[in-house]
């Protein structure tokens, strides 16, 4: 069995990319609001990404 | 002082079984074939790479299978039956995976760690998928 090595940041995209699709398509009705909603999900789970982050490199000092 | 009562909204009749148990127990066995069987099959098609690439990512970084075991505390059994539950929630994939004799030791490390994160997800997106088809064969959503 291959072996994949991803660093945080790959590792937390990747996961952002597919539960954002997951949760577009079972909370949403029309393909308009899947994919607003799915896109909207994938930018929160970035820009958390990136604000937990930068909270704990500036909390760790 | 007149008291005003307010009806209570009326509930919801539960569905016939037969309506929605196939393509619910097909959604647990297969991810995304409930939605098949419901002919939505652009749906089903995302739903199925959706999970089974967060399945198969969380095998390939050597993610750990929780065991439906007791541990030293509440809250290690907890997790111990809680991550079983999730792992379980991927149907055949989790299935497969127990039967080839995956069995990865819960190791140090972020990879492991995130591959044992995406194994779990993978079962609760599953759980999310059947609710989904549960309401499309329930006709409670298009």
């Amino acid at each position: 069995m291959p072996r994949v090595n991803l660093s945080h940041f790959e590792a937390a995209v990747l996961f952002s990319l597919l539960a954002s699709v997951v949760l577009g398509i079972t909370t949403k009705k029309t393909t308009r609001e899947r994919l607003n909603y799915g896109a909207y999900c994938f930018g929160c789970f970035v820009f958390a990404l990136f604000a937990i982050g930068w909270a704990m490199k500036l909390g760790h000092g | 002082m007149a008291e005003t009562q307010v009806a209570a909204p009326p509930k919801e009749a539960v569905p016939p079984i037969n309506t929605w148990i196939l393509p619910v127990v097909a959604a647990w066995f297969v991810p995304g074939l409930g939605h098949f069987l419901l002919k939505k099959t652009g749906r089903a098609a995302l739903l199925f790479s959706s999970i089974a690439l967060m399945f198969l990512f969380g095998l390939f970084m050597r993610g750990m299978m929780f065991t439906p075991e007791k541990g030293a505390d509440y809250l290690t059994s907890l997790i111990n039956y809680g991550g079983f539950v999730c792992d379980l929630a991927s149907g055949a994939f989790y299935l497969c995976a127990a039967v080839f004799g995956y069995s990865q030791p819960d190791m140090p490390g972020d990879v492991h760690d995130y591959g044992t994160k995406f194994l779990v997800t993978a079962g609760l997106l599953n759980i999310l998928a059947m609710v989904d088809a549960f309401e499309i064969a329930a006709k409670k959503r298009d």
